[in-house]
């Protein structure tokens, strides 16, 4: 999810809500393409889709907002997900949110000044019998702790 | 130790994304580069995971005498491991924690090629779909109601009652919706079954499209798990280009194809009507039943939805009999359940077996007790909505109604393993604070309650003892006023933690 912000051409827009249209049910496609793409969901894009699936602006937005992964702006070159559930508290995960947060002096979705890393919780990675779980971009790992994420940070370049 | 360059040799290594999260890529790349250098003919072959989490990654050698194991392998053991002279764990299935399982469900997961059609079929793979293609749709149900089999999802409802409402339905079109949205903390059966044995799932789909005339399903995956999309769509893929799949299903004339759906990091998209909603692309809201899915539920057709292990079982069941399944567990649970031991724990992993086993034989006869060595303080069974347990209820059987009548759920399996360090408070506050994260909004007990009972376990924290009252007042709210489990089942994990440890909310004993 290290995406560069690109401007957003409607063509190239239009092209991608094309490609996803004839799905069952094609929104969460069309979304889920279109962030892959630009690593947000631009504002243009919400006209456009709504012309094309017959709904309103408002009825688009209302989906986007609704589901946690969908972003209107972009994030840092790299997203730093920290599991936050219970399995993970029970092998320290408050910890190292905590201090993961405290030395990039971030909350939680925050990003860190250069753009480079932005810190978002997570419910789950589905590691919960290898916890703390942590994901740097695709990358997943398991008990993980503060050398461990800085490691796998720095080989993704942020 | 094996003599000769070219003695072969086959090494087996989890693509689980469990062990590729503790290594399981570097240790690959090692195997490759050090075989290369030494120039020994090496099959590296990557499976699913046996489930023995704690000693990923897990690498075993099969030199001619069956699978030998090592773990958990770092790259710089692999010269060893090559050699001969690392140390071992014997052989795979010997292992305690595998060799006491009864694996029904995963008895392939660790053991094949998640993507190798032949493999699949080499261990018993098709087997069922081939029977219940020979089968009128009536009896396929039926042998599912035989089997005893139970939603794996949480609820426990029956299967073949489901399947027999959607079957029984007029509709020129139906589906099989399967629910891989698996938000639940503590629990990962549902990965590793779509990472290490794909067609499984695929074959099970099939199955229930027979059984009810479905012919299109979907595959709700959410979105933080990309190695199972990724392995699913492959797999998917290819059951089509073999023909397991499609217009004319292994050359029957019958029809049923399927494709993956991807979650967009909602919890609540887990409850089925919601996922529904966010499948048709709306949001997330959970839908009022009636009308139940069954009868109006993907785009307004007879749906069947189902979680993955209920759909994985099926044709296990269809394999070796309904029978052979239903003579598995205890009471009203049939068949085997995969445990999934997760959290604070020395054995963490996967644990496929009959239903029955008590809850402190899992903690600590699989579990092993702590991970820190500690004592046990709690074990939280069922994910967020589930009820704490303490050391004083392990005799608790388990299975659905042994739990119910324990004051918990079984929910999905998943059992979370705190030591005494724990601050239940915290895990209360956590318990409120999730769900106003993850409410859908669309009742005020949950939407408000939840934001209002972080609040007040706020005030207990800062020594207002009388809003304990408060909070056991709203937990009662949320119980009778919401119209799905978020709202209506975060009292367990809140209550039962209040009630198992009133001292930490600054009471003196129990607080019923
Ligand atoms: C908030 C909430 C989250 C849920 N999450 C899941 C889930 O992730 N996976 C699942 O299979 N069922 C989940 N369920 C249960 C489903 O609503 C439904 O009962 C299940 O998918 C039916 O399949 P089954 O009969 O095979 O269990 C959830 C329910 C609620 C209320
Ligand atoms: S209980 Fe919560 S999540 Fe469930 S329907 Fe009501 S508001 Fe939505
Ligand atoms: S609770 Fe953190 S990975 Fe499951």
């Amino acid at each position: 999810m290290s995406h560069q912000a690109t401007t957003a051409e409607p063509g190239e827009i239009r092209a991608i809500i094309e490609a996803e249209r004839h799905r069952e049910g094609p929104l969460l496609p069309i979304l889920h393409a279109l962030q892959s793409r630009f690593g947000h969901i631009p504002e243009a894009a919400l006209p456009l889709i709504a012309d094309a699936l017959r709904l309103t602006k408002a009825e688009v937005h209302g989906v986007v907002s609704f589901y946690h992964d969908f972003r209107e702006a972009p994030a840092g070159r790299l997203t730093l997900k920290l599991c936050r559930a219970e399995a993970c508290q029970a092998t320290g995960a408050n910890a190292l949110a905590a201090s993961v947060l405290d030395r990039f002096g971030l909350d939680w979705h925050g990003t860190t000044p250069d753009g480079a890393v932005t810190v978002e919780p997570v419910y789950c990675l589905g590691l919960c019998a290898c916890g703390p779980a942590a994901m740097v971009g695709e990358r997943l790992i398991g008990r993980a702790d503060a050398a461990r994420i800085d490691a796998a940070l720095a080989e993704a370049g942020a | 130790m094996t003599e000769g360059k070219t003695a072969p040799m086959n090494i087996y290594l989890s693509c689980d994304s469990a062990a590729k999260s503790l290594g399981a890529e570097q240790v690959a790349k090692a195997i490759t580069q050090e075989a290369e250098a030494r120039g020994l003919s090496v099959d590296l072959i990557r499976t699913g995971s046996r489930g023995m989490v704690w000693l990923e990654p897990l690498v075993e050698i099969d030199r001619g005498a069956g699978r030998i194991a090592h773990g958990p392998v770092t790259p710089d053991m692999v010269p060893a491991l090559l050699d001969g002279s690392a140390e071992t764990l014997g052989p795979v299935d010997t292992i305690p924690f595998f060799a006491r399982q009864t694996r029904l469900t995963f008895a392939r997961c660790g053991i094949t090629d998640p993507l190798s059609l032949t493999d699949y079929e080499a261990h018993g793979g098709l087997t069922g779909l081939r029977r219940a293609l020979a089968m009128t749709a009536e009896q396929i149900v039926e042998e599912v109601r035989t089997s005893g089999l139970r939603g794996r999802g949480g609820a426990g409802f029956p299967t073949g009652i489901k399947w027999d409402t959607v079957r029984q339905a007029e509709a020129d079109r139906k589906y099989i919706v399967c629910n891989a949205d698996e938000g639940d903390s503590g629990t990962f059966a549902d990965r590793m079954l779509m990472e290490g044995d794909p067609f499984t799932l695929i074959e099970g789909m099939a199955i229930a499209g027979l059984g009810t005339g479905a012919t299109k399903g979907f595959v709700y995956i959410r979105s933080e798990y990309p190695d199972a999309i990724a392995t699913m769509e492959r797999a998917i893929r290819l059951a089509r280009e073999a023909g397991w799949l499609g217009l004319d299903i292994l050359g029957s004339g019958r029809t049923f194809d399927m494709e993956v759906r991807v979650g967009a990091g909602a919890y609540v998209c887990g409850e089925e009507t919601s996922l529904l909603n966010s499948l048709e692309g709306k949001r997330g809201v959970v839908r009022a039943k009636p009308p139940l899915p069954a009868l109006e539920g993907a785009f307004g057709r007879p749906t069947v939805v189902n979680n993955v292990i209920s759909l994985a079982t099926v044709p296990v069941i269809f394999e070796k009999g309904a029978q052979h399944y239903a003579d598995f567990g205890l009471g009203r649970s049939l068949g085997t359940i995969p445990l999934q031991i997760a959290g604070n724990v020395k054995h963490g992993g996967l644990f496929e077996t009959a239903f029955g086993m008590p809850l402190g034989d899992i903690v600590n006869d699989l579990g092993g007790g702590t991970a820190s060595g500690r004592p046990v303080k709690a074990v939280q069974v069922g994910g967020p909505l589930g009820a704490y347990f303490a050391p004083h209820q392990f005799d608790t059987p388990f299975g659905y109604e042994e739990f119910d009548g324990a004051g918990g759920l079984i929910g999905h399996a998943g059992l979370v393993v705190f030591d005494d360090t724990a601050d239940m408070r915290g895990m209360a506050r956590f318990a409120m604070e999730f769900c106003a994260v993850e409410s859908c909004g669309k009742c005020t007990p949950c939407r408000i309650g939840a934001v209002r009972g972080v609040e007040t376990i706020d005030r207990i924290a800062a020594g207002d003892t009388g809003a304990v009252e408060i909070l056991t007042d709203l937990c009662e709210t949320m119980k009778d006023g919401s119209l799905c489990a978020l709202g209506g089942f975060t009292p367990y994990p809140v209550m039962s933690a209040l009630r198992l440890f009133p001292e930490e909310f600054g009471m003196k004993e129990a607080a019923e």
